[in-house]
């Protein structure tokens, strides 16, 4: 017997439709041939991350959530870049704009909503565009190529994340907003003020209780006159102003329709077979703009789809986080206070937090969280409980504990969570699903979770409930063991965290261990000074370097010795000094009465002995660069005589030395880095037990990688063979890029290439467009670069820590 | 005999720093942790006489710089499966002055 399978046509390939097709897959695989409209050309993606892709967290492809092949592995037929025009309710069919029909049993509307366009004079010229798909992300990075000014009309969630964004690509940002103040529709004045000053601090400016009256320009927009008679200019303008249900469809076909279209607890329209979910939805007078209540009702949906038992959808309380770097909002619920609200408040200016609580009836409604957020998840759970707190309002307010909220304690409130009670609501994971993960499929760690069930891998809100989930769920799982990570501190891996950090955007070390979950709050020697080093790479802008999470001799700019002496190595490029130096360098070391002074393995001259203390007057006195003889970075450039002197010497290797060690000098790296020039097969200089090694043949140079004269000792391999000068500092600068995106921290290049293998290596560094992306790279990193003695000397801060306190004084009691 | 003596003020150390002092013939390293509070201890490694000043500090713990043991500022105890303990000293801030005691 066959039963023959229902027709269902999705229309809308956004968020809300596809996770309820998700969701109907796994409760009933078999029900039903579906097809799915999308008006954009792109797969399933992950909207609420384009703001990442703005801000440089993320790429296009990272966001799609189902690739092209998922489609065909569920048979479904999608039909993208298509618009659905017309629903036949009688015929029962659609068709779309490019004239493919087809036939349905039911239908899902999942067509989203359109940005709402100020109807403004001049809003038709080019430039003015939405902030709501990826098109319009693609023109606001086209456009920071050509201009460099941008107005972002709208000072809500939304237009702060385009500001960002904006700033992020190198525009200088307005912001305007009709409002007195950001964001009045998710937070208080105060944290709304504090929130202000954050960002301001970023760059952005603001034009705040400004009406526009038009846009200025000719064909292109060219700026904003307001209704006061002022001015900004712009050469792009982004509306985020609002959005509106996408209801066209709809009520062309004759569907009940409000501000959205009008649906009941199990999201049936007023005809029969039709049904809608997501932001396109108007469930008990609301429409909804977030992920996480539109994955609720596309539960509900699939449920009711499958046949399967469900209670119906009955609303959500929402919350809000702002996905902007270095700035900490949190709202939730109804934070506002009204008659019948109590409220309280903490503000602590100094460390820039504010935190709010809003109590009706004994029970918390809502709160609003500035500069620490960590309570978010929790209060916000309380308010979705609706449990009472009375009596134990103020331990809330001071600082959450899981068993201050709920008469049970924390544990017990997840266990009596609904399984499928949205837990992310980023990526719409429910607390079931994150059960299973740990219980059948051995996740034991929060980053295994997040691999698995991508819960806490988009903004890192529910973090908290996750790690709840895990200390509930695990203690039945089988014992597997934690999986080895970097250190002691952490399960995940090098590549785990560097994607974490790129992928939430994570600004210090302190917040990578905070969101990544960290076992030792504030790290080890072994994972602290990684973390910094991998920020520093991937965002060597913005990165604050944290010099209390450098090693030592990083700290110091010296070498730490047994009896907590130090030595100073002054730079010498190359190798080459001249008898001016040499003197100071020899005056030097008498004044401060240096017991040694001895060349060292690199043709350097290294002051051993010296007293803490000495040394930032020494440092003074020698005027000399350096303060990198001993960290995880470029040390020195070993060169040989080459043909300036040399009767072998085929080009001057002395001179290439030199260059390559005052292009490369300040350079931080995985481990430390040593190279060689050599002026002929010869070999003096050794090149070829060098990270990099350079060796002069007749009319070119060769290029070696990958030696190593410490530990264990290895020989290099030939990577290339160039021509001129100029295309030895290109391959040699995109070498050490390569190496310093991709080792594991504390890896020489010698183990890094014995573990990917020469052959990706030279893969990755075969085309020129490559090595030109990873020179500019390493070009932008090194033009930040300064040199920390000369700092040191300068400033009385930083001089401090090099000296001993002074005298004790007897306490005057 | 206990003595208390003033010895520097909060601003004096950065947080996660360490500034020393010499008391008779005893270096002192005095810690200002990321929680505020402020440690002493003995400025000598139990394992080869490291100077801890100069250590990393992670929570309430200092890695010693030269072979990276790790020391407990509180209790001065030596992390296992090294062994070992330094000497700790009474500290004290006075929260309005931002004066650090320590009694020897
Ligand atoms: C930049 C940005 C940041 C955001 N950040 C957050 C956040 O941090 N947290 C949060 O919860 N929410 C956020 N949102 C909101 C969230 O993305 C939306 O609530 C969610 O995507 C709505 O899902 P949906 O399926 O209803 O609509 P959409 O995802 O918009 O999908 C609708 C789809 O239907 C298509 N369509 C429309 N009409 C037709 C037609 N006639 N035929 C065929 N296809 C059609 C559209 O092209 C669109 O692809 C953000 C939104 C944006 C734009
Ligand atoms: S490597 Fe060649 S050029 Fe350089 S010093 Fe030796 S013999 Fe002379
Ligand atoms: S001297 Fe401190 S660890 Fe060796």
């Amino acid at each position: 017997m066959t039963t023959s399978k229902k027709k269902l046509v999705l229309i809308g390939n956004g968020m809300a439709g596809v996770r309820a097709i998700e969701h109907l897959l796994k409760l009933s695989p078999e029900s039903y041939d579906i097809t799915i409209f999308g008006a954009e050309p792109h797969p399933n993606y992950n909207r609420i991350m384009l703001s990442s892709v703005l801000a440089g967290g993320a790429d296009m492809q990272e966001i799609v959530i189902n690739d092209w092949s998922w489609y065909t592995d569920n048979n479904i037929t999608l039909y993208t870049g298509h618009k659905v025009t017309k629903i036949d309710t009688e015929r029962k069919k659609v068709t779309s704009h490019l004239g493919i029909e087809a036939a349905y049993d039911v239908i899902i509307i999942a067509t989203g909503s359109n940005p709402f366009m100020l109807p403004l004079p001049g809003a038709d010229k080019e430039g003015v565009i939405a902030f709501r798909d990826i098109h319009d992300c693609e023109v606001m990075i086209d456009t920071s190529k050509k201009y460099k000014k941008a107005v972002v009309i709208g000072g809500g969630l939304l237009g702060i994340e385009a500001a960002r964004g904006l700033l992020h690509l190198g525009m200088e940002v307005n912001v305007v907003h009709i409002h007195p103040y950001l964001m009045e529709r998710q937070l208080d004045l105060t944290a709304s003020k504090m929130l202000q000053s954050e960002l301001e601090a970023q760059g952005m400016q603001f034009l705040l209780q400004k009406s526009t009256a038009s846009i200025k320009g000719k064909k292109r927009a060219a700026g904003l006159a307001f209704t006061d008679g002022t001015e900004v200019d712009g050469d792009l303008v982004v509306m985020a102003v609002g959005i509106k249900p996408n209801v066209e469809l709809a009520k062309a076909a004759g569907l009940e329709v409000n501000r959205g279209i009008v649906i009941n607890d199990f999201m049936q329209t007023s005809i029969p077979d039709i049904y809608a979910v997501g932001e396109c939805a108007e469930h008990r007078g609301i429409a909804y703009g977030l992920v996480a209540p539109l994955y609720e009702q596309g539960a509900v949906l699939a449920k009711h789809l499958a046949g399967v038992e469900t209670a119906g959808y009955a609303g959500s309380v929402t919350s809000t986080k702002l996905k902007v770097s270095g700035v900490d909002v949190f709202s939730a619920g109804r934070f506002v206070e009204s008659p019948g609200t109590r409220s309280l408040k903490i503000q602590d200016d100094l460390a820039g937090t504010y935190k709010k609580i809003v109590i009706q009836d004994g029970k918390l409604v809502g709160a609003v969280l500035f500069g620490d957020i960590s309570d978010g998840a929790e209060l916000f759970a309380s308010i979705k409980k609706g449990e009472s707190v009375a009596g134990r309002e103020k331990e809330i307010l001071l600082g959450i504990s899981s068993d201050l909220l709920g008469q049970s304690s924390g544990g017990n409130r997840l266990e009596a969570m609904a399984d499928d009670e949205i837990i992310c609501g980023c990526n719409g994971v429910s607390k079931g699903t994150i059960a299973e993960a740990i219980t059948t499929k051995g996740c034991n760690t929060v980053g295994s979770i997040k691999s698995c069930t991508k819960a806490s891998a988009s903004c890192g809100g529910c973090k908290p409930l996750v790690e709840g989930l895990l200390a509930l769920y695990s203690g039945d799982s089988t014992g597997e063991p934690v999986k080895e990570g970097i250190c002691g501190c952490t399960s995940l891996n090098r590549d785990e965290i560097v994607e974490g950090i790129t992928s939430m955007r994570l600004m210090s070390t302190n917040e990578v261990m905070n969101v990544l979950g960290w076992h030792n709050a504030e790290g080890c020697t072994k994972c602290r000074p990684a973390l910094n080093y991998y920020l520093g790479m991937l965002y060597p802008e913005e990165y604050v370097d944290e010099k209390e999470s450098r090693i030592t001799n990083e700290r110091y700019h010296a070498n730490i010795q047994k009896d907590g002496t130090f030595s100073v190595v002054p730079r010498i490029y190359g190798g080459v000094t001249s008898p001016a130096d040499l003197k100071k360098i020899a005056e030097v070391a008498e004044k401060f009465e240096v017991p040694m002074v001895k060349f060292t393995g690199g043709q350097r001259l290294d002051l051993l002995g010296v007293k803490k203390e000495d040394l930032p007057k020494i440092w003074a006195e020698l005027d000399m660069p350096s303060g990198h003889a001993y960290g995880k970075t470029l040390r020195t450039v070993k060169t040989c005589v080459g043909n300036t002197f040399c009767r072998f010497g085929t080009q001057d290797s002395i001179g290439m030395g030199i260059r390559m060690e005052k292009a490369f000098e300040r350079l931080n790296a995985p481990a430390k880095v040593k190279l060689a020039v050599s002026g002929c097969p010869r070999n003096c200089a050794e090149s070829t037990i060098k990270d990099f090694g350079v060796i002069a043949i007749d009319g070119g140079w060769e290029l070696h990688v990958g030696g190593n004269g410490g530990i264990k000792v290895r020989a290099t391999e030939l990577l290339t063979i160039v021509k001129t000068e100029d295309e030895v500092m290109e391959w040699s600068s995109a070498f050490l890029q390569l190496y310093r995106e991709q080792a594991q921290w504390n890896e020489r290049t010698a183990q890094w290439i014995e573990r990917v293998g020469l052959e990706y290596v030279k893969t990755a560094l075969e085309k020129q467009e490559d090595r030109l992306d990873l020179v500019a790279r390493i070009e932008k990193t090194l033009s930040l670069t300064t040199d920390p003695w000369k700092q040191i000397v300068e400033t009385d801060e930083l001089r401090k820590n090099f000296e001993k306190l002074s005298t004790a004084q007897p306490a005057q009691i | 005999m206990t003595t208390k003596l003033l010895v520097a003020n909060l601003s004096d150390i950065d947080i996660k720093g360490s500034r020393t002092i010499k008391i008779k013939e005893t270096e002192i390293a005095v810690f200002r942790l990321t929680d505020g509070s402020v440690l002493a201890v003995e400025n000598k490694c139990p394992h080869k006489g490291g100077v801890l000043s100069e250590g990393m500090v992670c929570g309430t713990a200092v890695h010693c710089p030269l072979h990276d043991w790790k020391i407990d500022l509180r209790s001065g105890r030596v992390q296992e499966p090294d062994e070992g303990c330094v000497v700790t000293f009474e500290t004290e801030i006075d929260q309005v002055s931002g004066s650090i005691y320590v009694t020897i």
